[in-house]
């Protein structure tokens, strides 16, 4: 393997122009959105489309008795009403589990139930309609028996002796359990001086601007099935509807238009999604369905939902030493497919206390059904959590000792000297940045100063806080995250690179675009790498019968995996094109060098232009020798095969404006150090980082999706459900630490979740900063304005 | 059944005509009946913003307005406003700041960005980042955090107000 | 989330309204903005036969001073109102209100008359036609009567208006020298509904309160006034040992509801904070009307 260092940009041989990694440069796409022209799937109309609409379980759980359709199928406009028993036959169930996750059991799931209901909001019956109003209409006309079953809503509650049972063949509702013990924390706690904390983490969901959409065109003469699907993931859903529907996989097309965000929400399987392409076999016709807003938050994946009790013991000096946890999840009745609802809580577990040096450590991980939406991962998978209790306990350990929180820190980061390192919960990291972060935020944020006017303010009346959190993050995953337990999902990506007979290139790669630009940083990689204009370049992604298979865009893994296959690509093709104009131009390859669209001699003259060298390849390859190939078409395939992960790191910091009186929290300004490796574009990491700073803030402060006793969500609206607005949002200030990783040569690793991995937990830290004079301290996220008043003792 | 209503607007500068049935919506009448698919449904109750259209000049939701309503008026997507050149300088912006991502969002903030800047006042002060947050209140975006469209939306503000000051 | 289907018809004069609703054999709604009505209808919460659209009708626009008082027509838009010189004038708790009520493209369609007549209880303009004493004037096939704001919100979404009946306009009497008012609110995000709102309004007689008028909105199932806390202040010089008293006085006048965002604990608090700080600042001598 090639490795490289030094702060050159990875990726050229070409000095000069023609450099485009590390260039903050608008993306060529996001000019179509502006004028309009995007093509979402909702927009996409075929010739005799239909539209689904779902009858939906209004009871968390019941039985299910006889369902009457008679007169739903007689009423204008209706070609079909559905049923569980309809799919039964024609869909083979799944089941959301993984074999690395051993002990993970899950119901089998099937498109329409059969039998019961476990969640309200759970599609049961499904209309096939001339449109959606219609369907809709004969929604209203449907009669369902449901005998109602008690519901599992609590998290404690469940896990009781005489709790209620999802599974009735279950001894219990616990879907996993693992531990993870590393030395003897008996010992140490013995040993040595604790904190202590007892964290509520709130429900959330990913409220993607589009809601879930796909239209499923199932053609029987050739029998053919191309879905148009707003998804990160098409191979994934290629694979899953080929094996789940018994069709041929070269038959079945997955097309991902435009995508309108997705936060991990849109790689999961729903029922819905096996419906409509049910529907669309049986009916032999188009069949769309797009969630209205609605169904969006009683059926998207949920995420989050932890309690976590976790103590850490320290020394006198502020030397960690060890930790303990005690991690109980809840997630919906059954484990999602095909990831499972097993990884947020398996990657708390592994990430608490990650950028510590810590000797002893044990971790306990408890993942219990209730009867809710399901719940799998959604940006930053575990993050968050393991963040801010590692961060709170750091903090309070710091107020203990009278340490500063960036002081007790430095003392304990895992330092330059000990890469690799691996963590007592088993990760194994190349080389993090920590202690340069950390002093970069420092100066960032004039932290002396913000102590001085916080504590002048304080005079006032006015309760500032302020807070930091460090980071560690799982990026450009290996088969170890879900090839290794039987998943059909794949680690690695293919690009094929095309030099057009004009001289352009056209490439087509496995990654996915949903607006975060891994279509403008592959363009500037295979415009570096071949030596084009990045104007160029065309990047075509998202369609299953047109680009190479590959894993897609998720776990942070496109810059990092796609962005490597896409140079190794582009180094192909310039290897190809050098080789066909060495023999035209009677030179040796070597001494060529392909800059600004031309080859040229190593001193940069130009000897011909791209468009020459194409030109000749496709219409005059008679001019070729005969050992001479003239493709110019060219495939790489990449997988990581150094470390299993990629591990980025960075720090938060926030500044906070608690009212006492009425427990708001005005989050005055937000600081990001971070170090996602090598750089291709700063412009859209920078924008990756807030997006996700705010998608944090809002699980700080907002975002919550809450139950009622019987299992009800509460607040299924996007006026109940409250996200990030522009007003509560601060200005974000990011600067970066680059530390590439030598698994590969471009040396980029993942930027998509870093921003939310820690802005919670700096926000929770903030909060409590200013709390702490009042004696009042929170413990949940979010951080209300009712939980605020509470830990107050206002009411 | 309830029979059909015509329906006589005027949409993007040109005049259109159509049955519709009373129930549909002025968002669907525009998605469906004329193909302006940039006018984007995120929630159908007039909370997210993404289906924001100009009737008559002002940002209204085509979710939450009837197609039967509009006649006789003037709508404009942002179809139109692009084609006219109406938005050329907030799109320019957008696309340097990358003040978008998945672009779902963006036209219903184009067209809300489009009508506060008409606000702002000749030779006047440019308007606050404050400001502009608040013109922002009614539209969600779920990706950029949203201080890249402040910063995009006030780059242009700032050069109007230059332009007329200079004037 | 398609509405169910309905008729359509736009009406050109109050009476033609009054017609169509009469004659129409099941269920008709006004329809005016529909910034309210249309979700309730996209949700199938709401699935009247026929809408009868009083949008065009230009009777009921217009905002002036006649006989006394501030006439705002029912069709008056929030944005309207925002803006209107007329109301900064006479009435500016409703310019500050209006601020408040959602966003910039729902006020761009959302009218007086279709907010009042819905009577959320958490809405703004409610709570504020209570504190400055208006009077709602309906429309109905008898004629036009006026119905003290105080008599007119009656119950959750009821109201003083009869099946058939229009809001045809408000009248906000002119206010006397000395007179002060401001509208303000918690609200958890820019444009939510509030946690509390309080419309308060006061007519000054030399340094003391000669009356106090506190309406708060989301607090109840309508807006509700809060006798006791306007007892407080009565007679009394604006300052902070009768602030105080108004503030311990409100918790005799508010008996909200638990909700599972807020306690009917925390939601009292909130509105003794901001019946503080609105009182405060009224002490200040801002937004004053005397000019009126």
């Amino acid at each position: 393997m090639r490795r490289r260092g030094g702060g050159v940009s990875a990726a050229t041989d070409s000095p000069g122009r023609g450099r485009y990694i590390g260039r903050g440069l608008p993306r060529p796409g996001a000019k179509r959105l502006l004028a309009g022209r995007g093509r979402y799937t909702d927009d996409v109309v075929l010739p005799r489309m239909l539209h689904a609409a779902f009858l939906r379980s209004p009871y968390a759980h019941a039985r299910l008795g006889a369902i009457e359709t008679a007169e739903a199928a007689a009423m204008p406009g209706v070609h079909a009403v559905l049923t569980g028993a309809d799919f039964a036959r024609i869909c083979a169930p799944w089941t959301g589990t993984l074999s690395h996750f051993k002990g993970l059991r899950s119901a089998p799931q099937r498109p329409l139930p059969t039998d019961r209901v476990v969640w309200a909001g759970q599609p049961v019956v499904m209309v096939v309609a001339e449109s959606r109003a219609e369907a809709e209409d004969a929604l209203e006309v449907i009669g369902i028996d449901f005998e109602e079953l008690e519901p599992v809503v609590d998290l404690d509650a469940a896990r009781a002796a005489d709790a209620p049972r999802i599974d009735a063949d279950a001894p219990d509702n616990v879907l996993f359990r693992t531990r993870i013990e590393a030395g003897s924390t008996a010992e140490a706690f013995a040993e040595a001086r604790s904190v202590a904390v007892d964290l509520r983490f709130g429900r959330h969901t990913a409220v993607t601007m589009e809601p879930r959409a796909l239209v499923a065109d199932y053609d029987p003469a050739e029998e053919r099935l191309t879905v148009h699907q707003s998804t990160q993931t098409p191979y994934q859903f290629q694979d899953i509807y080929a094996r789940h529907f018994g069709l041929s996989e070269a038959r079945v097309r997955v097309i991902a238009p435009d995508v309108g965000g997705s936060f991990g929400m849109k790689l999961h399987l729903y029922h819905e999604d096996m419906a409509v392409v049910g529907a669309s076999l049986l009916l032999k016709r188009p069949v769309k369905f797009t969630a209205d807003r609605m169904e969006a938050f009683a059926s998207d994946i949920h995420a989050r939902d932890h309690r976590v009790r976790a103590r850490l013991a320290f020394a006198e000096d502020g030397r960690m030493r060890a930790i303990e946890v005690d991690d109980v999840t809840g997630v919906g009745p059954f484990s999602a497919y095909p990831r499972t609802s097993a990884v947020e809580g398996n990657q708390v577990v592994r990430l608490i206390g990650a950028p510590y040096r810590l000797s002893d450590y044990r971790a306990d991980l408890t993942v219990v059904a209730q009867n809710k939406v399901q719940m799998s991962q959604y940006r930053a998978v575990g993050h968050p959590i393991a963040c801010a209790v590692t961060e709170r306990l750091v903090d309070l350990a710091a107020r203990e000792l009278g340490l500063d929180p960036f002081e007790i820190r430095r003392r304990n980061y895992v330092t330059d000297t000990m890469y690799p390192h691996r963590t007592p919960s088993g990760y194994t990291f190349e080389r993090l940045s920590l202690a340069t972060c950390l002093d970069r935020l420092h100066a960032l944020m004039d932290y002396p100063a913000l102590r001085a006017e916080q504590a002048a303010l304080r005079e006032t009346g006015i309760h500032r806080g302020i807070g930091i959190a460090t980071y560690v993050e799982i990026t450009n995953p290996t088969p170890a995250f879900y090839g290794v337990g039987g998943a059909h999902i794949s680690a690695q990506d293919g690009c094929v690179l095309k030099l057009t007979p004009a001289g352009d290139v056209a490439c087509a790669i496995s990654i996915t675009e949903q607006g975060q630009g891994s279509e403008a940083i592959v363009g500037q990689i295979v415009a570096e790498g071949v030596g084009l204009d990045r104007d160029r370049v065309r990047v075509l992604t998202g369609d299953t019968e047109t680009t190479p298979s590959g894993g897609a865009t998720w776990a942070c893994r496109g810059a990092g995996i796609g962005g490597e296959t896409a140079l190794q690509a582009a180094r192909k093709l310039r290897a190809r094109i050098l080789e066909i104009a060495a023999a035209i131009l009677q030179a040796e390859a070597s001494a060529l060098d392909i800059r600004d669209g031309a080859v040229t001699d190593a001193d940069g003259s130009p000897r011909m232009t791209l468009t020459e060298v194409a030109n000749l390849a496709y219409y005059r390859s008679d001019l070729l020798p005969p050992d001479v190939s003239p493709a110019l078409t060219v495939a790489h395939h990449f997988a990581p095969r150094g470390y299993p992960f990629a591990f980025t790191n960075g720090i938060h910091g926030s500044l906070v404006e608690v009212d006492p009186e009425t427990g708001l929290v005005r989050i005055l300004k937000h600081w990001v150090v971070e170090d996602c490796g090598r750089i291709i574009n700063p412009l859209l990491v920078d924008e990756q980082i807030r997006g996700g700073v705010v998608q944090g803030l809002g699980a700080a402060f907002f975002e919550e999706c809450r139950y009622g006793e019987t299992g009800q969500l509460l607040n299924g609206s996007m006026t109940d459900y409250l996200v990030p607005m522009a007003c509560e949002m601060p200005d974000i200030v990011i600067r970066h630490v680059e530390t590439p990783t030598q698994d590969t040569e471009l040396g980029a690793k993942g930027c998509g979740e870093a921003g939310t991995a820690a802005s919670s937990a700096a926000a929770l830290n903030a909060v409590n900063d200013a709390l702490l004079p009042l004696g009042a301290a929170v413990s949940q996220l979010p951080m209300t304005p009712e939980r605020i008043l509470r830990a107050l003792g206002v009411v | 059944m309830i029979a059909p209503q015509p329906v006589a607007l005027t949409v993007n500068g040109a005049k259109v005509r159509r049955f519709v049935e009373p129930r549909l919506s002025l968002a669907d009448f525009l998605r469906q009946d004329l193909g302006l698919t940039a006018v984007h449904l995120g929630c159908e109750i007039g909370a997210c913003g993404a289906c924001i259209v100009n009737l008559d000049g002002r940002p209204v939701h085509a979710c939450l307005m009837l197609a039967v309503q509009a006649d006789g008026m003037h709508v404009e997507t942002v179809e139109g406003l692009s084609d006219s050149g109406a938005i050329a300088a907030l799109q320019a912006a957008f696309h340097a700041r990358n003040a978008l991502q998945c672009g779902f969002c963006t036209p219903g903030i184009l067209v809300v960005a489009l009508a506060f800047l008409k606000d702002c006042r000749a030779g006047g002060a440019v308007p606050s980042r404050g400001a502009i947050r608040d013109a922002l209140s009614g539209n969600y975006c779920r990706c950029t955090g949203y201080e890249a469209i402040v910063d995009a939306i006030q780059g242009v503000a700032e050069a109007a107000c230059a332009a007329e000051a200079a004037a | 989330m398609k509405a169910r289907a309905f008729d359509y018809r736009r009406v050109a004069s109050v009476a033609e309204a009054l017609d169509a609703y009469a004659g129409c054999p099941g269920e008709a709604r006004y329809l005016a903005g529909g910034q309210s009505l249309l979700p309730a209808l996209n949700l199938r919460l709401d699935a009247p036969d026929l809408l009868i659209d009083i949008g065009r009708i230009d009777a009921l626009r217009g905002i002036a001073v006649e006989g006394g008082a501030l006439r705002i027509g029912a069709l008056t838009r929030h944005a309207e109102t925002l803006a209107s010189d007329l109301i900064a004038t006479h009435a500016p708790m409703l310019t500050e209100a209006a601020a408040y009520m959602a966003h910039p493209a729902i006020r761009n369609l959302g009218t007086m008359g279709g907010s009042l007549a819905l009577a959320d209880p958490a809405s703004e303009l409610p709570a504020c036609m209570r504190a400055l004493g208006a009077y709602i004037e309906i429309t109905g096939p008898a004629g036009i009567r006026s119905v003290a704001a105080d008599a007119f919100f009656r119950d959750l979404f009821e109201t003083a208006i009869a099946p058939g009946e229009i809001l045809s306009a408000v009248r906000v009497p002119l206010g006397r020298p000395n007179t002060r008012m401001r509208f303000d609110e918690i609200a958890r995000r820019r444009g939510d509904y509030a946690m509390v709102g309080l419309a308060a309004h006061l007519v000054l007689a030399g340094d003391a309160v000669e009356t106090a008028r506190l309406a708060f909105c989301s607090v109840g199932p309508t807006p509700v006034r809060a006798p006791a806390a306007e007892a407080a202040l009565a007679g009394r010089p604006l300052e902070p040992e009768s602030i105080a008293a108004a503030k311990a006085a409100l918790a005799g006048d508010l008996d909200p509801d638990d909700d599972d965002t807020l306690s009917a604990a925390a939601r009292k608090h909130l509105a003794g904070v901001l019946l503080g700080r609105v009182l405060s600042g009224l002490g200040d001598g801002r937004l004053t009307a005397e000019a009126a």
